[in-house]
């Protein structure tokens, strides 16, 4: 069956890509920025937790290059999939 | 933004990185809304990805739902004050209910397409039990918003330092613009966007938190006991361990405790607000099939669990590291806080990242914070604009107009909504801890909800006077009984034992009224019962044909076992 990806409207590249820019500003944060350790108890908290988020980010976006979502060409919208509000 | 009104310090101090954290996840939120309402994205491949996730997409919308200002200020607030009896909120508060949810209710949901609760008391017992549950709807939900609307101002006025009147100006404006440009047009991915970024903020700020005290046995070690004018109200040991929960509950007796706690909390207003909690429902509605629509609640149970964790135990590490609420939980009344007129329980969170959390990790904190209350506030209003616009104004003041003269009176709607908000607003404000506030809430509406709804669902002799009488009598003797507490000496319990009295009282008084009521008076035919009483509604209705294919981890009982097996683990651990 002929089909095209979900692409940048899968959740999962939503969520990966807002973890990714975010794991990037705070690892530059970590980096090159005020460290606070007196905050912090001594630990470099930003970069920590930036490398964290790129990893977590990398995780959701290969995940969703490795199994995406195919969509049949011929799919119609069933009106009332939309969520109700 | 008025330099003038600014003052020279405020609570958070924000760097340009901080504001530009915010900034990217607006420009995320709305560009999503954007790209639905205009089509630039084919809507099948939203839609489509949407409905063809695994189940836990919409378990962690399901739980994101909820997850705003009640559970992340709410909680900590209750945290710093009684520590972990707090925790009863999620593993008997929450975990057995949404199982429940999911096993029993989520297949007679899904299965007679009931899509609200107004609506399930139209076809079950008819216009006078409509109106009241939709007018005690609309109430409920102006006054819960102002609980949203109030957190989100205390953020603003920590940022800002405005005064709070235009705080709450401010606040109201940011929602109506989150809900007029389309914010809430895909509330699914908001939500889980929102749960990530709330456990990317919450899970480092626990982590430093216990790092400076030393662990968390740095944490049992410097806990110190509540003092309420000069006496202990809750000591170290009752802040440790979560059961007899004699803090929570307020009785004296540790076994009329266990019972307060379990009835009132756990069965009356945790399942009141569960299983008929439709803003919640809506999101196991969206999935594919009934078995994905049982698992919703149950996958959502999972992270649930330990959301206590990062919102309860923040809270505790508060009252030990943050100078001004050790002082207050001393017995002292420090000045400043987040009102400005007092540092209350309600500003733990906010001023544990003030203390814990570099720039970078604060703006991630605050972003985190914002979204949930914006998004809180913000379906508060359009369920309110909902049920007004369409059970009130459609079905009783103006019937048979055209759609685009709903649609003008719902956008009047949502803008007055915000409006009444800023002085309900006000209202959460005068409780120290919002906490207490939105339990006796909830003992108002919810409680005699759920008596009328589980009773009619499965005791088909019911009748329609029963239905509004329950309701109404069961409101009114909620009420009557906390009046009499506050304003008439009749009693008093501390902590949340008056909520808890005030809901189990509604829940009896609906049930004995409504059994009494209806042997009096005449019962719908059976034929009109059909997909709203369990024993009237076909098996199949109810049941999916391929889930006894599936592996026993896809299936919801089996699933909903392991979740409840879980919970009571670590109701033995704490």
């Amino acid at each position: 069956m002929a089909g095209h990806s979900a692409g940048a409207m899968d959740v999962r590249n939503v969520i990966g890509s807002l973890l990714l820019v975010y794991g990037v500003i705070l690892t530059i944060m970590g980096l090159f920025g005020d460290k606070e350790l007196d905050k912090t108890g001594n630990i470099n908290a930003n970069l920590i937790a930036g490398i964290a988020l790129l990893v977590v980010g990398g995780i959701f976006t290969a995940w969703a290059r490795l199994k995406p979502i195919v969509i049949p060409d011929d799919y119609v919208p069933d009106p009332d999939a939309r969520p109700h509000h | 933004m008025l330099p003038a009104l600014v003052t020279a310090d405020t609570l958070i101090s924000a760097s340009f990185v901080d504001y530009a954290i915010l900034a990217i996840y607006f420009m995320f939120v709305l560009g999503i809304g954007w790209m639905v309402k205009s089509n630039v994205s084919d809507s099948a491949d939203f839609f489509l990805s949407g409905r063809s996730l695994p189940a836990w997409v919409t378990g962690l919308a399901f739980i994101s739902a909820n997850l705003g200002a009640v559970e992340i200020m709410g909680m900590s607030a209750t945290g710093a004050q009684i520590g972990l009896p707090t925790t009863h909120y999620f593993w008997i508060g929450a975990i057995p209910a949404m199982l429940f949810l999911g096993v029993v209710m989520m297949p007679f949901y899904y299965g007679s397409k009931v899509r609200s609760v107004p609506e399930f008391m139209l076809r079950r017992f008819g216009k006078e039990a409509h109106l009241v549950n939709a007018v005690s709807f609309a109430l409920a939900q102006l006054l819960i918003a102002g609980v949203n609307l109030y957190l989100l101002g205390s953020i603003v006025h920590a940022l800002l330092g405005l005064p709070m009147w235009l705080t709450l100006i401010v606040a109201a404006a940011i929602v109506l613009s989150y809900i007029t440009l389309g914010g809430l047009s895909a509330a699914i991915y908001n939500e889980v966007l929102q749960f990530f970024v709330i456990v990317a903020s919450l899970l480092p700020l626990t982590l430093i938190g216990l790092h400076r005290l030393g662990g968390w046995s740095g944490l049992e070690a410097k806990l110190k006991p509540q003092v309420v004018d000069g006496s202990v109200t809750t000591t170290v040991e009752e802040q440790l361990h979560s059961w007899p929960g004699q803090a929570l509950s307020g009785f004296d007796n540790s076994f009329w405790s266990v019972i307060g706690i379990t009835f009132g909390l756990g069965f009356v207003l945790s399942f009141g607000y569960w299983t008929t909690n439709f803003v919640e429902v809506q999101r196991a509605m969206a999935s594919e099939s009934i078995t994905a629509a049982r698992k919703t609640p149950i996958i959502g149970a999972f992270p649930k669990m330990f959301v206590p964790f990062l919102t309860i135990v923040p809270g505790m590490i508060a009252a030990v590291l943050v100078s001004e609420i050790a002082e207050l939980k001393a017995g002292g009344a420090p000045a400043g806080g987040s009102s400005g007129e007092g540092v209350t329980y309600n500003d733990s969170m906010l001023l544990l990242m003030r203390d814990v959390l570099p720039n970078g990790l604060l703006g991630l904190a605050i972003t985190g914070l914002l979204a949930a209350f914006m998004a809180g506030m913000a379906a508060n209003i359009s369920a309110f604009n909902t049920v007004f616009t369409y059970d009130l104004y459609g079905d009783y003041l103006a019937k048979g107009r055209s759609d685009s003269h709903y649609l003008q009176v719902g956008r009047l709607a949502t803008v007055a909504a915000t409006v009444i908000a800023i002085f309900t607003a006000s209202i959460a404000g005068s409780f120290s801890n919002v906490m207490d506030y939105l339990q006796t809430l909830f003992g108002f509406f919810n409680a005699p909800l759920f008596a009328t709804f589980i009773l009619g669902m499965f005791w088909k002799r019911m009748t329609p006077t029963a239905g509004w009488v329950g309701l109404v009598m069961g409101t009114v003797s909620a009420v009557t009984l906390w009046a009499g507490s506050k304003f008439g000496d009749w009693f008093t319990l501390p902590g949340q034992g008056l909520a808890f009295a005030a809901a189990s009282t509604a829940f009896v008084v609906d049930i004995v009224l409504s059994v009494v009521v209806s042997l009096m008076t005449k019962p719908k035919p059976d034929s009109e019962l059909v997909g709203l009483v369990y024993s009237e509604t076909p098996k199949e209705m109810r049941t999916d044909p391929e889930e006894a294919s599936m592996a026993w981890y896809r299936r919801p009982v089996p699933l909903a076992g392991v979740a409840l097996a879980m919970t009571i683990v670590l109701n033995t651990i704490f």
